[in-house]
């Protein structure tokens, strides 16, 4: 089984991200979304935790979001995937299962 | 005459991802007809509504952060955004738009409406505010 989790709520506000770490299992994805996207930047209280993680969960982040807030790609944690919105159903598609975190 | 209230709108949301910063921007320029003496902060995750190059093309969203800069033509020129918010985010006041207004009492001169305070500072103008509406 290997699971996409997806993640739509700034990790500086809310606690998701850091839920979603801490449940997703070693192959597992993390896909950031609208106000997710910030927990992909460098530089931020959160990044460290990110980074962490990176060893056992694969990273991912919506570009258009990533945009829309103004975040440029140079700023963003290394390692963690940029994919559009047909990237975000082909992780979908290659996952078992996904779980959102809101 | 009435009399001049200080009103103080907190801004602690990001922009998009819910409904309260556009909001926030709307009720602060509709109010600005009412000549009442208006200070915004941008606070937590408000900071990130300032940042500049937002481009919401590809997520099909209205990008008001241009509205931002309309501000200082409406008489709302005390912008204050928190400094302990923009480092936990890994900002500095270049990541922010540069919103100005002009001084009439002082030839039209173009001075910056935001300033960057410290939380203290910011408790401070919400200690003093008659108003505070929260967004």
């Amino acid at each position: 089984m290997s699971q996409l989790h997806t993640v739509n709520k700034s990790p500086l506000d809310r606690h998701a991200l850091a839920s979603a770490i801490r449940h997703a299992v070693k192959g597992s994805a993390i896909l950031m979304i609208e106000d997710g996207v910030y927990g992909a930047m460098q530089g931020t209280q959160k990044s460290d935790m990110v980074s962490h993680a990176m060893d056992d969960i694969s990273f991912y982040v919506m570009g258009p979001d990533l945009e829309a807030r103004g975040i440029n790609e140079a700023r963003i944690i290394d390692g963690i995937k940029v994919v559009d919105y047909s990237g975000f159903v082909a992780l979908v598609a290659e996952h078992d299962t996904t779980q959102s975190w809101l | 005459m009435p009399e001049t209230k200080k009103f103080l709108y907190v801004n602690r949301k990001a922009p998009y991802g819910t409904i309260y910063a556009l909001e926030a921007l709307e009720v602060v320029l509709i109010g600005a007809a009412f000549e009442q003496d208006v200070s915004l902060a941008f606070l937590d995750d408000g900071v990130y509504q300032l940042t500049k190059g937002q481009d919401t093309k590809a997520v099909g969203m209205k990008n008001f952060s241009p509205t931002y800069k309309a501000l200082g033509d409406y008489d709302v020129n005390k912008i204050y955004v928190e400094q302990e918010s923009l480092d936990a985010r890994g900002l500095s006041l270049d990541d922010l738009l540069p919103l100005t207004w002009e001084d009439e009492d002082d030839d039209w001169a173009e001075k910056d409406s935001i300033k960057v305070i410290s939380a203290t500072e910011m408790a401070q103008i919400m200690e003093q505010s008659d108003i505070v509406l929260s967004f």
